[in-house]
């Protein structure tokens, strides 16, 4: 299978001089319709690479290719078509007065005429869950429901591929499931190539693959139970654990001997009721 | 504080008045700005007077929100009508005391000013309390669209009207916020005199705009995002209608000019 996004070698630095530049020579492939969870400490150059992406930055050297496109000046704005992007501030990027003006904004930046953009506004507010609200104000929204707008906004564009920049880590506990949920379904139903990057680690949990970035370089990279039975190594990286290993190291720390694989929710509940019997 | 301030907020509704075009609304009440200052008798006021009263009633809204609009201008109202008072010579003196005088045509034009502030405010407030700052906007875009080949930036100037309008909330919010953290800090908002009250202000202007320029970085972000390239090839969500009502109004308008016309001195 082709790659939809490849990065080849790519580095970037904010300001000429910066002795260690923000990206230091990534290569990353990814395959469409896969969800890869971008992880690492702050200020390890996750969002740069987020930003690099579409042409928001442009990298000192390397090569980024985004379907048939390679960046240059003059396939930015196709790029940018085939990439969608949920920031982190849900009020900042909130362009609309109104929830139908923002989910709009983008098409009527591509030229849409009016008769579809009514359709596909519609139509996207209905998949977020949201179509209730099209004529609220952002003042009356909660944070959740504002990232779920912007997911429509997104949405809308028919994009190919979702970054989402760091976009739940303003949110509260239940404000973030509802938005990933929202993400998980239409990814699902738009055969949609998903690229977060997150603090958090349920959000990671539910990636097919996790990159693990420190001070600007991929340090590592696998499925999420190869990276998280790397256990305590996870915390130096700024993140952490899923509650089924924490779980685990307690118990391990009471001298009872447990599984080395990562192990799920599910699969934790299977071994401790099971656990016993085998004594 | 905002509370009190009637100008400028938007009351919804279902009137006729609120279901006006927008741009139908703003023609009109710069029109009957302009054509207020053809009445110059007792006649003329007391027709416009009625018609204004007409309007307002049309909106079904509470006239008590249109003299609340009045309200914060009274001062500047009864200093203007003072000066008419007693300064404008001609006509029978009644009293005269140095420069002062009190004469017929002085307390005619009082009045005549004194009607003319309010009726003015009263319509401003009209078209602001029944049209969606939003649809302002749009309709101030409309109309200033024939000055594009002027090379005045309207769809730049739209979109900065737009964007302020929905910030506005969203930064009052944060205002709030910055000043309680303040205050939780032990900062004393309007407390002491003049200068202490300034350095006051400090603590919460400084990060207000600090905050104000991340906000703007993040939104210029997201746009070029979601493929903002500017005003060219772009299409409009919203739309206005222009109705048949709307051509009334201004049918209305010109009726209104002419029998004023007719009537005026």
């Amino acid at each position: 299978m082709k790659p939809i996004i490849e990065l080849e070698n790519l580095t970037f630095r904010y300001q000429k001089n910066d002795e260690r530049p923000a990206l230091e020579d990534v290569s990353l492939k990814v395959y469409p319709g896969e969800w890869i969870a971008i992880i690492g400490h702050n200020g390890s150059g996750k969002s740069t690479l987020a930003k690099t992406i579409n042409g928001l930055l442009a990298p000192e050297s390397g090569k980024v290719q985004v379907g048939e496109y390679q960046l240059t000046e003059e396939h930015l704005w196709s790029i940018r078509r085939m990439v969608g992007m949920v920031f982190q501030n849900p009020d900042n990027q909130f362009v609309g007065a109104t929830v139908e003006d923002d989910v709009a904004f983008g098409l009527e930046n591509q030229g849409i005429p009016r008769e579809e953009m009514v359709i596909r506004v519609q139509e996207a507010l209905k998949q977020v869950r949201m179509n209730e609200f099209a004529t609220r104000e952002p003042a009356r929204l909660s944070g959740g429901q504002k990232q779920r707008v912007a997911i429509a906004g997104v949405v809308a564009l028919r994009p190919d591929i979702i970054i989402l920049d760091e976009a739940t880590s303003m949110l509260d506990p239940e404000g973030r499931a509802e938005v990933i949920a929202t993400i998980k379904k239409i990814k699902e139903e738009n055969n949609l190539t998903v690229l977060s990057i997150t603090h958090d680690i349920d959000e990671a949990a539910n990636a097919n693959r996790i990159l693990v970035m420190r001070q600007g370089k991929l340090i590592d990279e696998g499925t999420p139970e190869k990276i998280f039975s790397a256990g305590p190594k996870l915390i130096e990286l700024g993140l952490d654990l899923p509650f089924p290993e924490r779980l685990k190291y307690s118990l391990q720390k009471r001298g009872i001997q447990v599984p080395e694989e990562y192990l799920t929710e599910e699969g934790m509940v299977e071994w401790l009721w099971t656990s016993g019997l085998n004594k | 504080m905002m509370n009190k301030l009637i100008l400028g907020r938007y009351l919804p509704g279902d009137s006729l008045i609120h279901r006006l075009d927008p741009r139908a609304k703003l023609i009109a009440s710069f029109y009957f700005i302009g054509i207020i200052f053809l009445a110059n008798n007792f006649v003329s006021y007391a027709m416009l007077g009625i018609f204004t009263l007409c309007c307002l009633l049309l909106s079904k809204i509470d006239f008590g929100f249109f003299l609340r609009g009045v309200r914060p201008l009274i001062w500047l109202i009864l200093f203007t009508v003072a000066l008419q008072i007693f300064f404008t010579g001609g006509g029978e003196v009644y009293w005269k005391w140095g420069v002062f005088q009190l004469t017929e045509f002085g307390i005619q034009n009082g009045i005549f000013i004194f009607c003319r502030f309010v009726l003015i405010i009263f319509m401003s407030t009209l078209l602001t309390l029944t049209t969606p700052p939003l649809a302002l906007s749009d309709a101030i875009e409309y109309l200033l669209r024939p000055l594009k080949p002027l090379k005045v930036p309207v769809h730049e100037i739209s979109l900065m009207l737009s964007i302020a309008l929905r910030f506005v909330p969203t930064l009052m919010d944060e205002t709030e916020k910055i000043m309680n953290a303040q205050r939780a800090r032990g900062v004393d908002f309007g407390e002491g005199n003049l200068v202490q009250k300034m350095k006051a202000v400090i603590p919460l202007l400084i990060p207000l705009f600090v905050s104000s320029f991340n906000r703007a970085d993040d939104l210029a972000t997201a746009m070029e995002a979601r493929g903002y390239q500017g005003g060219d090839g772009r299409t409009k969500y919203r739309v206005l209608h222009w109705s048949t009502k709307d051509t009334i109004v201004i049918v209305t308008f010109a009726v209104l000019t002419a029998v004023l016309m007719y009537i005026r001195n």
